[in-house]
């Protein structure tokens, strides 16, 4: 206990002191570098909070994506900034620092407000968990009781991956993916790229599968797929499909098909959509993560890879 | 008095977290990417390595065992192999024409 409060204490300084270097900053290849760190760091905080689910869906979508995503944006704008002479005025500045006070306010004053013991469904939750089948109450959350809010967070992937598709030129249409166009990689990427997939593969099919009783689950083990198959398009062993593959979309869709099949199925099964009949919820719910997982990475590795772009002259030699 | 297996531990974390130490300051006291970099490496390597090392007898499963051991040969290959990219990106191969700002130059 002594030693853990010191510990606790760092690490709520660390991620606050970070949240104000990211938003401080004016370079905005140091920012997206500051949201990676305080990312990771909030992972450490999610497991000290006892959320390893979180902590793990953190780490990989929070940090490592959408860091990545971020580092690629700054990459991608001149060198002279242009966002620091497009920076909106001294009140606009001030209009949304006072709304975020606002917001954290409100927040941090409901959080203090609460009765104790705060009101909690997590008994409810655990009681009924033996019925699914499944160990972990967050998978059980996510796929049974919630079930509507993850096959609408999966659709709204498929709907991102649209979005960024629709931002291609005409010209560009039926190439491939060309942000993760790299200059020809060293033998030292190309050997990791050769190497580490089988591991990472397995580590993501193993973050699936331990996620029906243990923390982990598709969103993690998907985005640990989608990892290796970035990194090897990043060393130029294989190049990302191209739009029109129809195979590929199938991919990307699959998963949602699946959902929303077994879903209206449920109507008869089980007299409601989306409800799983007894003693087959477990089977239902590990064919809908082992699909959705295989989109999920897909669609990740789709969305990294960035718009189509029109085919260069000589591959590769763009720098 | 503690058991072998925990002093072992203290030890062998203690040791770790003093090559993590030293591995921060040399990456922010040296001057260059290079010696920053050769910093960083040494803390990942050995300090995970000792802190690896020092959890072993705390876990009783074979399967715990190769995890642990497994996360420390996994970050040996990504700190590897992150050194060799950050370490050409100031410092293109030896034999290739130098660039404005190489050190050789």
């Amino acid at each position: 206990m002594s030693l853990t409060v010191p510990v606790d204490l760092g690490l709520a300084l660390l991620l606050l002191g970070l949240a104000v270097w990211v938003i401080a900053t004016s370079a905005t290849y140091r920012a997206a570098e500051g949201f990676i760190a305080y990312g990771l760091v909030l992972a450490l905080v999610w497991v000290r909070l006892g959320s390893v689910d979180v902590a793990l869906t953190e780490a990989a979508l929070g940090s490592g994506l959408t860091g990545l995503l971020l580092l690629r944006a700054a990459a991608r704008l001149p060198p002279d900034d242009p966002a620091e002479a497009a920076r909106p005025g001294r009140g606009i500045r001030v209009l949304a620092a006072l709304l975020c006070a606002v917001v954290t306010a409100g927040l941090a004053t409901v959080v203090l407000l609460l009765p104790e013991p705060a009101p909690t469904l997590a008994p409810a939750a655990a009681a009924n968990l033996p019925a699914t089948g499944v160990g972990n109450p967050v998978t059980g959350v996510l796929l049974a009781y919630r079930a509507i809010d993850t096959l609408g967070e999966s659709i709204v992937l498929v709907l991102a991956l649209v979005g960024l598709w629709a931002l291609a030129p005409d010209a560009a249409w039926g190439g491939r993916p060309g942000a993760l166009r790299t200059p020809p990689a060293g033998s030292a990427l190309r050997f990791l790229a050769q190497v580490l997939p089988p591991f990472g593969i397995l580590v993501g099919i193993h973050l699936l599968w331990i996620g029906a009783d243990h923390p982990g689950g598709k969103f993690q083990g998907a985005t640990v797929l989608a990892a290796m198959w970035v990194l090897v398009i990043v060393a130029g062993l294989r190049q990302p499909p191209a739009v029109t593959s129809r195979s590929m979309r199938w991919l990307v869709v699959a998963g949602s098909l699946l959902f929303v099949a077994i879903g209206i199925a449920g109507i008869w099964l089980a007299e409601a959509f989306l409800a799983y009949p007894d003693g087959l919820a477990k089977p239902f719910i590990l064919a809908i993560e082992a699909a959705l997982t295989l989109s999920v990475a897909v669609i990740l590795g789709l969305l990294l890879a960035g718009p189509p772009e029109a085919e260069p002259p000589s591959t590769g030699a763009r720098s | 008095m503690m058991p072998a297996q925990d002093i072992f531990t203290v030890a062998a974390v203690s040791l770790g977290s003093l090559f993590f130490l030293a591995g921060t300051v040399g990456l922010l006291r040296f001057p260059d990417t290079l010696t920053r970099l050769h910093a960083l490496t040494k803390a990942d390597n050995l300090g995970l390595g000792l802190v690896v090392l020092g959890l072993l007898p705390q876990v009783s499963s074979p399967l715990g065992w190769i995890g642990l051991v497994a996360v420390w040969l996994l970050a040996l290959l990504a700190g590897a192999t992150v050194g060799q990219l950050v370490a050409g990106a100031v410092r293109p191969p030896i034999g290739t024409p130098a660039r404005p700002g190489d050190p050789r130059a």
